[in-house]
């Protein structure tokens, strides 16, 4: 049959439809994962170290344990036995653990605020102050290390990258060779902060076991089968007995991407006091509790003809890593792919610290990677003296330098002509530091976006029902960005329903399963097996109408019958045929399921070909470097006397496959936008340098943009039909929005002061002190 | 956060008597300070005595000048009109605090004793002079970007939090305080703070009874043309970097008398004397702001990560004088 690649007439995807889930969130009635009030239901508190390193003396639990209302105080002394602990490499592995190390397993402490004992009482009340009453005495391990910079930090070359999972050295033809003859050669070094995701939502775990051996978790996860198979190695059960709930989410950011300490802790507390166990971390827990993007040092060097076409590039990366895992995040691929290079070489050194182990945060490596790149671009088109559009365009990609293939799509010329005729780009001043509104320095800066379309598989599953009505399911998770949504439109699309006869239920591992929401992975995937899942139940009924002597249909070829508004008809005959519930009603079938698995992204083609959008590409498939791209334009205001920046104008625009909501994905691109402007202006955590311990995780002093930061933005959506990605030629739009963004505001702040500033985030004592013209 | 009971006073010899008889008692108001630190386990109180029913609101003008009742919120003095009019630099000062929520719940009274931000202080892992007396200051040579270079010891660099407090210092406030013996006293708001010299824990001269009931702004020209300048991290919703509260009373190009100011850079809210005195009889023109702001920062005693603020806190001040309105 015929795929939605070519509109479905009167179809509602890429509508900007408001949200199905909006008016049950308005209302209350939207239950997040820590308000299902189970029966007989406890709380759970963490006690953590005020220390970053040493030992557990002794702990004193008797004061906590008469206060009323308290059932266990665990301990590295009590904890209840896992199968497996992410303590060994192996263990770790066979976890998917996102840290090598599982607080109270030991009675070391090897960073501040880890958890040392877990509190359960009747009330949270109870909890908390109970929390208090626990005595915890430490022998201090001396003076922790708090960076890689501390001279007693050493650096090492980790080989691989985000632990494990990416090379840590990349290296084509002879960059240092090209470098070294190139007429322009441009090194520059470049300092990112501490990131915290900090979500709306704080991690939240509430356990319920139903039996000795089964258990059901309602947990603030981007994926609850990542977290079902992480359970089930540390637990020691099979996948079927562990049911992972999650059926809203605020925010994730990618700190829910994996399963962090609190929830097995949780998990076994529940186990300990034989009732079910809620948690929910506090705002200062969420610094330490769920990974962090790491402080890291970029030095990017740029070599160029004279012309400015890139001969060479070189980046090196130097970064904080826990006492166990080698993760940093692998700038260097956007480093790598995003422009013609044709040397490149890129390598990583970190140093063991007393932190926990960063992780995933919103397009890892490509946020910070990209602020160097993009910044020493700029560098470059003033050195060279043309325009920061006109030198990315020279050095424009047709394919990927970094793997050799063809883009299966690629708009990002469209996207700066867009973007520049949105923006206004021609009004800009060539020269930096030459525009001045009254007592502000006015400033135009932009950047190039762009993220990978990751590999993934998925499920679902499609029930059409005889009265009109259908119910779409897949294990996803909806972040609060609008899965629901998006999938409810496909659905609908995919079965010629209206909206409103269309339920999509997700977040619970007794769905068929889905990836994490993360890697900007779910919209494409999921969006992909819905639609297939609805094409599985067409392709059945048809079988069934052909196969039926008292269809109008019977006999007829099934590849010759179409599908319109829920009605079979033969292509060539289009009067002749009859509704699916006719066909239903025969069979005395109230409903009809279909289901679909498929493989998508780059590798996977093939195998998708068969059923993709696109049937003439087929043979053209293989091969394909699979990205979004986009361009960020951005205004700024910075005070001439006080170094303070304003953002003042914002322009995005992007080429990132099918947009399936309007509405929703405008949102997404905003969001990352400013999140990137938080990232360039104010974003940091502290960690002191003596105690290895945050001196701001609160969101009173961990600044995000408020609404006063961000002026009107304008985002827009180049068309784009790529016939490889997917079913759907949905390429996601969960990260892209951020890359580049600290870049083009940063790339602004020169244009208006003539200094640059390379270290995140320019608050105004930098501006102040090293970024304003004398 | 520990247990604790709480009572509502019918009147203000009812809570001041409360609070004389238990130590470990606190007034709450809108509590938006109080409850943090009693969350975050830096204060234990057994007794939260509410006030919130007392009669000590109003916004009326008296032979002293304006009296704000201690009740008032934050939202509501700063939006008076009265306030907005003849204390301009009060009124900027309220509403570039906090956020709307926070400014609905707050009191005027509770704004002045706030507690610092100081990261140290407000985290009880670390040790902290002010929180645990003798226990150690790790901000002098830590994280230190956002504290104070004006009235800092060896034992507490941790900055005045408040806005209002820098508005009301420059324009000559006194506080109204009655005691559990039902007696009344004013002081000068610039009396009322202490610098922390070796006891940062003890941050004004109120008595253990006392509660503020009232303040009192006198009316003058430099109030009537006053500002109160703030410059953050961020656009909203961010402690100030450093503020400056300045009025001056100019006539015939010259200045009559000036109130000048500093915020989030003093232990306690900065006022700057001195450069009131050597602005009277100069010519209101940049060139004296300057000569001013100069003279405003010589005692500074900055530390490592917030040196920039020696810079930031003169033209700061420049800006904030430059932005009066002409008379």
């Amino acid at each position: 049959m015929d795929s939605i690649f070519t509109e479905q007439p009167g179809g509602v995807v890429g509508k900007p439809i408001i949200r199905v889930d909006g008016r049950d969130k308005v209302t209350g009635r939207a239950k997040y994962s820590a308000e299902f009030p189970l029966p007989g239901l406890t709380y759970a508190v963490i006690v953590t170290s005020p220390i970053a390193k040493g030992k557990i003396q002794s702990i004193d639990s008797a004061a906590a344990m008469r206060e009323p209302g308290v059932l266990t105080v665990l301990t590295h002394q009590n904890l209840p036995p896992l199968a497996t602990t992410p303590n060994t490499p192996e263990g770790k592995k066979k976890i998917g653990a996102p840290m090598g190390f599982l607080p109270l397993t030991s009675d070391e402490i090897f960073y501040a605020a880890q958890p040392v004992a877990v509190v359960v009482a009747d009330t949270l009340e109870h909890a908390q102050h109970a929390a208090t009453l626990v005595r915890v005495a430490y022998q201090s391990g001396g003076k922790p290390i708090a960076y890689y910079t501390d001279p007693k930090a050493e650096l090492f070359d980790p080989q691989k990258v985000q632990d494990g999972k990416q090379e840590g050295h990349t290296k084509r033809g002879t960059p240092e060779e090209s470098f070294a003859s190139a007429p322009i050669q441009l090194v520059a070094t470049y300092h990112h902060p501490v990131h915290n995701h900090n979500p709306m939502e704080p991690g939240s775990t509430t356990a319920q076991w139903t039996a000795p051996d089964r258990l059901t978790v309602y947990e603030s996860t981007q994926g609850v089968f990542r977290t079902q198979s992480s359970l089930k190695a540390m637990l020691g059960l099979p996948a079927d007995n562990i049911r992972v709930i999650t059926k809203y989410l605020g925010g994730g950011f990618g700190c829910k991407g994996s399963t962090w300490p609190h929830t097995i802790l949780t998990i076994q507390a529940a186990k300990a006091v034989g009732r079910p166990v809620k948690l929910m971390l506090t705002r200062p827990q969420m610094f330490t509790s769920m990974g962090h993007r790491e402080d890291q040092e970029q030095t990017v060097k740029l070599g160029a003809t004279a012309e400015g076409k890139i001969t060479s590039i070189i980046h090196t990366k130097k970064s904080t890593t826990s006492p166990w895992d080698n993760y940093a995040e692998s700038n260097s691929k956007i480093l790598d792919m995003l422009y013609a290079t044709p040397n490149f070489e890129a390598s990583y050194e970190m140093a063991r610290a007393n932190v926990m182990t960063s992780t995933f945060m919103r397009a890892p490596g490509e946020a910070p990677g990209s602020f160097a790149l993009e910044c020493s671009m700029d560098d470059l088109a003033y050195r060279v003296g043309v325009d920061p559009v006109q030198i990315r365009l020279l050095n424009h990609s047709d394919y990927d330098y970094s793997t050799g293939q063809q883009w299966s799509s690629k708009s990002l010329k469209q996207c700066y002509a867009r973007g520049a005729e949105l923006f206004g780009w021609s009004r800009r001043n060539p020269k930096a530091g030459q525009t001045r509104e009254g007592r502000y320095l006015v400033g135009m800066g932009m950047a190039t976006a762009s993220y990978p379309v990751h590999n993934s598989q998925g499920t679902a599953r499609a029930r059409l029902y005889a009265d009109g009505h259908a119910v779409v399911q897949a294990g996803a998770t909806d972040l609060g960005t609008g899965t629901y949504t998006v999938m409810t439109q496909v659905a609908a699309d995919s079965l010629g329903l209206p909206l409103e006869k269309v339920r999509f239920e997700l977040g619970d591992t007794q769905l068929p399963n889905a990836p994490n929401s993360g890697g900007s992975v779910a919209a494409g995937t999921v969006s992909s097996s819905v639609f297939l899942a609805c094409q599985d139940v067409w392709d059945k009924l048809i079988k069934m109408a052909v196969a039926d002597r008292k269809s109008p249909l019977h006999g007829a070829d099934p590849a010759e019958v179409g599908v319109e508004k829920g009605r079979l008809f033969l292509k060539n005959k289009p009067k002749k045929g009859e509704s699916y519930a006719e066909v239903l009603h025969r069979a005395d079938m109230p409903d009809i399921e279909g289901m679909a698995q498929g493989k998508y992204g780059a590798g996977n083609e093939n195998p998708q070909g068969a059923k993709n959008a696109d049937p003439s590409k087929k043979d053209e498939a293989g091969g394909h470097s699979m990205h979004s791209f986009g361009a960020h334009f951005c205004q700024v205001h910075v005070d001439s006397e006080l170094g303070v920046v304003r953002v003042t104008k914002w322009v995005s625009v992007m080429g990132a496959g099918r947009v399936l909501n309007s509405q929703t994905a405008r949102s997404q691109i905003l969001g990352g936008a400013i999140f990137g402007i938080g990232s360039a202006l104010m974003e940091a955590t502290e960690r002191d340098d003596h105690f290895a311990r945050y001196t701001n995780a609160d969101l009173a002093n961990y600044h995000v943009c408020v609404n006063k930061d961000i002026p009107d933005m304008t985002v827009e959506f180049v068309e784009e039909h790529d016939p490889y990605i997917n079913a759907m030629g949905v390429k996601g739009i969960g990260e892209i929005g951020i890359v580049g963004v600290a870049a083009a505001v940063a790339n602004a702040v020169y244009h208006a002061t003539g200094k640059r500033v390379r270290d995140l985030p320019l608050t105004p004592d930098k501006v102040l002190m090293n970024g304003l013209p004398s | 956060m520990n247990n604790f009971a709480y009572t509502q006073a019918a009147s203000t010899k009812e809570a001041t008597t409360a609070k004389q008889a238990d130590k470990a008692a606190a007034f709450i108001g809108g509590g938006t300070t109080l409850i943090d630190i009693m969350k975050s386990n830096i204060e234990q109180h057994s007794l939260l005595i509410d006030i919130n029913r007392l009669a000590l609101t109003g916004i009326n003008d008296t032979a002293e000048g304006l009296r704000i009742g201690t009740l008032e919120h934050m939202s509501t003095v700063g939006e008076h009109p009265q306030v907005v009019q003849n204390y301009p630099a009060i009124s900027e000062s309220l509403l570039l605090s906090a956020s709307p929520q926070l400014r609905n719940m707050a009191t005027m009274g509770g704004n002045l004793l706030q507690k610092t931000r100081c990261g140290y202080y407000r985290d009880v892992a670390f040790p902290c002079n002010k929180r645990v007396p003798g226990s150690g200051c790790p901000a002098q040579t830590g994280d230190n970007r956002t504290l104070a270079i004006f009235g800092t010891s060896p034992s507490c660099i941790a900055t005045n939090a408040s806005d209002l407090a820098v508005a009301l210092v420059a324009l000559d406030a006194r506080l109204t305080l009655e005691n559990a013996k039902g007696q009344s006293r004013t002081l000068p708001l610039t009396e009322f703070y202490k610098l922390p010299g070796s006891t940062p824990n003890i941050e004004t001269h109120l008595q253990p009874d006392e509660l503020i009931t009232a303040i009192t702004v006198p009316a003058a020209g430099h109030a009537r043309r006053s500002h109160y300048l703030k410059v953050r991290d961020r656009a909203s919703y961010a402690y100030a970097l450093v503020s400056a509260a300045v009025g001056l009373d100019v006539q015939g190009g010259l200045i009559r008398s000036a109130r000048v100011a500093l915020g989030g850079v003093g232990t306690v809210p900065w006022r700057v004397p001195a450069v009131e005195k050597y602005l009277v009889g100069k010519p209101a023109t940049e060139d004296t702001f300057r000569a001013a702001a100069a003279l405003a920062v010589r005692d500074a005693a900055p530390r490592e990560q917030n040196k920039f603020k020696v810079e930031l806190a003169q033209r700061t001040l420049v800006r904030a004088f430059l932005e009066l309105p002409t008379a």
